[in-house]
């Protein structure tokens, strides 16, 4: 199935993500990553939410991430490579946490719960695409968390801009 | 092949391995690049995770308008904490994290 596919893409390039040294290949395979996400998105009937995840994480935030590296790692010695550190105290928590993860998934049994089977999972309805009810939604019931995302959005730009500017030259 | 077939276990447990995937590139990593990549990999999982119970949720759809919020939070978390990295590589001539550290305490 095109799920499975995608999700072993997306667990793959994760760990490559984790046990490469490079950092330039560990933001490519984070690109990889973000990509499998979205289309996974797609199957889940989240059309447009795989948009904006294509548009701000793969357009933006991975370009942000890249020009980060370029910034902060002289390419000529060797700090373009990242050292790992706790390494054992790391893969002791993350596996804990996978472990305690799929335990509760596990014993959830989230497929019997009686709200979940009485569901109707015909997302798309008539429109074939769930953009229309997002924008309504957005504009009603969700109008104050919109709004103030944009002052966020509004705070960070400056934020971001004064910190980067260089001081000492004006 | 129809894709509601899909179980909803199978993608909470796709979240969880990404989930700490990413906890485990917090905690081994030296570069302070590569911990932001992995917060972004959490900040993914979690996303995952609301975008699948959105869809026994049609109606009202909240679980895929949070995550529009999330995916807005996080461009705005990434672009201050790269901005504040770009500062401190300048200010300690290094980005990883140990050394900042040790120098920071002498």
């Amino acid at each position: 199935m095109l799920f499975y596919l995608f999700a072993a893409l997306a667990v793959l390039s994760g760990a490559y993500m984790v046990l490469t040294r490079n950092l330039l290949y560990a933001g490519f395979s984070l690109l990889l990553t973000l990509l499998s996400v979205a289309a996974i998105y797609v199957l889940l009937f989240a059309d447009f939410v795989a948009v904006t995840q294509l548009m701000v994480y793969v357009g933006g935030v991975l370009v942000l991430i890249l020009f980060g590296i370029m910034l902060s790692s002289r390419m000529h010695d060797k700090s373009v490579m990242s050292e790992n550190t706790n390494l054992g105290w790391g893969i002791t928590v993350s596996l804990l946490t996978l472990v305690g993860l799929c335990y509760t998934i596990w014993q959830a049994k989230f497929a019997s719960l009686p709200w979940l089977q009485a569901a109707d999972t015909d997302v798309l309805g008539q429109q074939k695409s769930t953009v229309q009810n997002i924008g309504i939604k957005l504009m009603t019931d969700f109008v104050l968390p919109f709004e103030v995302a944009s002052l966020l959005l509004l705070i960070a730009l400056i934020g971001a801009a004064y910190i980067a500017t260089d001081k000492n030259n004006g | 092949m129809t894709l509601e077939q899909i179980p909803l276990e199978h993608v909470l447990l796709l979240s969880a391995v990404l989930f700490s995937l990413g906890v485990l590139a917090v905690i081994t990593k030296r570069h302070a690049v590569v911990v932001l990549m992995g917060i972004e990999l959490i900040f993914n999982a979690a996303n995952l995770n609301l975008v699948a119970f959105s869809r026994h949720d049609p109606s009202l759809m909240q679980g895929q308008l949070f995550s529009l919020f999330v995916i807005l939070v996080a461009a705005a978390e990434a672009a201050i904490a790269l901005a504040i990295v770009l500062r401190v590589y300048q200010h300690f001539k290094t980005a990883n994290l140990n050394q900042i550290v040790s120098q920071e305490n002498k």
